[in-house]
């Protein structure tokens, strides 16, 4: 029975089974009734060694293409600092569980604490929880919240411009809640303002009103007037936003949104085939006996020493069983600590380069793709590091044409690709991405 | 672990000017972002050079308790050690860049892991298919839950809103049922926690048409084996309705029970738990979710990609290294564990069921009630002595509920140096309640005041300075 990860000696066992007074490891199961007992062996492979476990990912491993990437919708490449793998590898934090034993959990409360302040901030909201599962279940608990905080009102407002990765998800919530979900047309490549009013005054019972900044076609929105339009007719007002995006783009909170929800994989997270990502949100200080999720919050001990917990938890699902507007519990936590790592070293500065940098390669990269004469934008918008565009050709054949090449040449999307930059893409391989392009 | 509070935050340690990152020269020219797209007021992030920030986050560490740094019996949290092997796997650069949009022909290697280990699973569970789209235990619950409500609408069967739970069962059973749409009936327990089958047969007459599914672990909260399980499957299959099987204590059933051989149509495991990837800090978790053959159709879309993708890495970097001579092990000496810890501490522990338990057991606070000292303070005085509490105050069965679970990597010193300790604060408890009143006294910080916390409401660094 010895292997590496069970120490119990053949004297041990024995030891130890007379102690639980049965005669066998089999005795411990007893209570089982013979028919459901499970006696064969799984057809699973044979043990491995470490060795073999390495060979056998190695060569999982070499069957997957390593790309230079210019996809995103939502899922974004931009650089991961060395010291985060390294902080994050701390099994202090690795191996622990949620922090209920505050006293020998304050290195988790702290970097929650702290995630909530950066969160804040970049978000200019009042609040932040302790995370969420992704940007798409956070965007299907803001649409909960909202209905929630609404009391009997049971619709939501969506924007065409969510991503329909977003939109598909808060489908499957708001079926089974029960929450009536309306799409708000887009004009032009943007959030029809006038659609959305006539929306609002037609239709009874609106708790909120989501929109994405910047949304599916890498737009940035102007959201002027929005927010009062929906407080006018008690909704409340959410914004999707990819969280880097906002150290410099207008956030949240300045444009008067109630609620901000968003993935925060683009605060240096790797892409990993989809997760683990975290999820934030942020809401009005109004809101935070309504907000779902973790809240860690500051206290002092019986030392008088400053000190940090886990608050507000009878807002929480255990405590409030069958009334629970959500059922996430701790979430993502190690996920928190890598985003608080992140803009730890990048800081107010780094997080403005960096956005620079996508935004000036996103911008050539468009340039020279127009040049080509083969592309076309499909909306005359702004944008910041995401574009659309039409492509005069086989839009199949262009993309496999990148493959070909390494490249992951954007996502394809309705009849058109939508390419994005991080400050990870080089002159050199936006250039040679062109050329292919150009052919 | 370190007993002297770090207590620093790092916007504390900000100066201006100082910076962590480096990042490469523009090459492209002058792009300026538009003023009018331009957030008003800076973000206040901390700005400090990469040593401070290394040792600010090692430092925290310090104060931090994990399975690495000692025993954690947390009952029904299943805290097993995480094996190195898995962290290097899930770090492999092969898989770190792949875009979740990329096209299927050029992810071979993870969509290859992905269907092994959903292949392993089905064989470890008696199951036939899984999605690994929920991203913790919750999420599972929520779309097991959502997966029932989908296959009953299709068969019009629209008024099957009922989900029955055992009285025992965690609170989040009830808040996933809600946020499904689901309504909770609750069926009651015996004296030794087990489903009270009369009570249940009784439901079954009322609600019958409108049940939708049963929801239960198996083994219990208190770690005991429902015996009459083929019996409560079949009543429910008769009258329409599915068994929901809450992985949260699956542990003990591999090498011993398959859910699907129990009469389970639906399931999520928690990888985080039973296949040994770190819980950190509280995620990511992984909440995959087993249905019987036919039933896969009815799976919702609650993620958009593969679900916490390096999450199943790991689980399947441990199934690989067990393999099938070792994963049948892993049940028996979990259950061997916990079945030790208890006869050695049940004189001096209120045992309130007396029996052979699965993975964990609860006792009901101190045998001897006249000291004063409650199931709080016997686990925070745990914590001076260097190990993890138990789960505490849950279930709620009893008042002073202490819940162990020990899993297979303990070792028989372990327990037993656990297990001294446990027996001296029983006499401590005598000699000086208030020593245990009031512990921990070797930790870096004392009890703290949650009425305060609660009270002030103070939630990030820009309200702490503002209250200053």
């Amino acid at each position: 029975m010895t292997y590496k990860y069970f120490p119990h000696t053949e004297d041990e066992l024995q030891a130890m089974l007379e102690k639980a007074g049965v005669k066998s490891l089999d005795g411990l199961y007893a209570q089982i009734p013979e028919s459901i007992r499970f006696r064969g062996d799984y057809k699973l492979p044979s043990e491995m060694s470490e060795q073999e476990v390495r060979d056998c990912f190695a060569k999982l491993g070499s069957q997957n293409e390593q790309l230079t990437c210019f996809a995103g919708f939502g899922v974004y490449d931009h650089y991961t600092p060395s010291v985060i793998p390294s902080l994050l590898a701390r099994s202090e934090f690795l191996t622990s569980y949620t922090p209920y034993q505050a006293e020998i959990s304050q290195g988790t409360l702290h970097y929650i604490f702290e995630y909530q302040s950066m969160m804040a901030e970049l978000t200019g909201m009042d609040i932040s929880n302790a995370s969420m599962y992704d940007g798409t279940t956070a965007a299907a608990e803001a649409a909960m919240m909202a209905v929630a905080a609404g009391k009997k009102q049971g619709k939501v407002l969506v924007s065409e411009g969510i991503n329909p990765r977003t939109r598909a998800v808060l489908d499957t919530y708001a079926l089974h809640k029960g929450i009536e979900l309306v799409t708000i047309p887009m004009k032009d490549g943007a959030t029809d303002l006038s659609a959305l009013t006539s929306q609002l005054s037609s239709l009874e019972g609106v708790a909120g009103v989501m929109v994405q900044q910047p949304n599916v076609y890498g737009i940035v929105e102007d959201f002027t007037g929005f927010a009062e339009t929906c407080h006018e007719h008690k909704a409340l007002f959410i914004i999707d936003s990819v969280a880097a995006d906002l150290a410099v783009l207008k956030t949240p909170g300045e444009w008067g949104a109630d609620i901000a929800v968003g993935d925060g994989q683009s605060l240096g997270i790797p892409m990993l085939f989809g997760g683990p990502y975290v999820g934030y949100m942020c809401c009005t200080e109004k809101l935070i006996r309504k907000m779902p999720g973790r809240i860690v919050g500051m206290t002092k001990d019986n030392r008088e020493q400053r000190a940090f917990v886990l608050t507000l938890q009878a807002r929480e699902q255990h405590i409030r069983r069958q009334k629970a507007t959500s059922n996430i519990c701790s979430n993502q936590s190690l996920m928190a600590l890598f985003v608080t790592v992140y803009l730890s070293l990048m800081g107010k500065q780094g997080m403005k380069e960096a956005a620079q940098l996508s935004y000036a390669g996103a911008h050539y990269l468009c340039e020279q793709l127009l040049k080509t004469g083969k592309f076309r934008l499909a909306y005359d918008k702004p944008f910041f590091n995401e574009f659309f565009v039409k492509y005069d050709g086989d839009t199949d054949a262009l993309y496999k044409r990148f493959i070909d090449a390494g490249f992951l040449g954007g996502v394809k999307y309705e009849d058109g690709i939508l390419f994005a930059v991080t400050e990870k893409r080089t002159k050199e391989e936006i250039d040679n991405l062109v050329k292919i392009a150009a052919l | 672990m370190n007993n002297r509070l770090y207590g620093n935050l790092i916007f504390e340690l900000s100066k201006e000017g100082r910076k962590g990152y480096s990042l490469p020269k523009n090459n492209f020219g002058s792009y300026e972002i538009p003023a009018s797209m331009m957030r008003n007021e800076e973000a206040a992030l901390p700005e400090c050079d990469e040593l401070t920030v290394v040792r600010h986050y090692t430092n925290l560490s310090n104060n931090n308790f994990g399975v690495d740094t000692g025993f954690y019996p947390l009952g029904s949290c299943t805290m097993k050690y995480n094996p190195k092997i898995n962290e290097e796997m899930a770090a492999l650069p092969q898989f770190q860049g792949l875009h979740p949009e990329q096209p299927a022909n050029t992810t071979k290697g993870a969509l290859a892991l992905v269907s092994l280990l959903e292949k392993s699973l089905c064989e470890l569970t008696g199951l036939a298919h899984f999605t690994f789209k929920p991203y913790a235990g919750a999420h599972g619950e929520l779309t097991g839950l959502m997966t029932i409500d989908n296959y009953h609408r299709s068969r019009g069967d629209m008024q099957r809103k009922k989900v029955i739970v055992p009285d025992s069962a965690h609170g989040t059973n009830p808040a996933s049922a809600a946020v499904c749409g689901l309504e909770i009936v609750e069926v009651k327990s015996l004296a030794d926690g087990t489903v009270d089958f009369e009570d249940l047969k009784r439901l079954v007459a009322e609600e019958g048409p409108n049940i939708a599914a049963m929801m239960m672990t198996n083994p219990n909260t208190l770690g005991l084996f429902e015996t009459r399980i083929p019996e409560i499957a079949k009543l429910i299959h008769d009258c329409g309705g599915l068994m929901y099987y809450d992985g949260a204590n699956l542990n003990p059933m591999l090498g011993a029970c398959r859910p699907g051989d129990m009469g389970f149509d639906v399931m999520h495991i928690n990888l985080h738990k039973t296949f040994s990837t770190p819980h950190g800090g509280g995620g990511p978790g992984s909440g995959p979710v087993g249905v019987r053959e036919g039933l896969q159709e009815f799976f919702p879309t609650v993620s958009p990609y593969h679900g916490n993708f390096a999450v199943m890495m790991r689980a399947y970097a441990y199934i690989l290294s067990l393999g099938k001579e070792h994963v049948k092990e892993v049940g028996p000496l979990a259950v061997l564990n916990a079945n030790y810890i208890k006869e050695s501490l049940k004189d001096v522990y209120e045992l309130p069921i007396d029996t052979v338990c699965c993975h964990e057991f609860v006792f009901d606070g101190l045998k001897d009630k006249s000291t004063g000292v409650t199931t709080m303070d016997v686990a925070k005085r745990l914590l001076d002595y260097g190990y993890h509490a138990p789960t505490i105050y849950f279930p709620l069965l009893f008042h002073e509920s202490l819940m162990v679970e020990p899993t297979e990597n303990e070792s028989k010193e372990t327990l037993d140096g656990f297990i001294a300790v446990m027996r001296k604060i029983a006499e401590e408890a005598k000699t000086d309640p208030e020593l245990v009143k009031t512990a921990p006294h070797n930790t870096p910080i004392g009890r703290v005041d949650d009425v305060l916390a609660a009270k002030q409401v103070i939630v990030n660094y820009r309200q702490l300075k503002a209250k200053a």
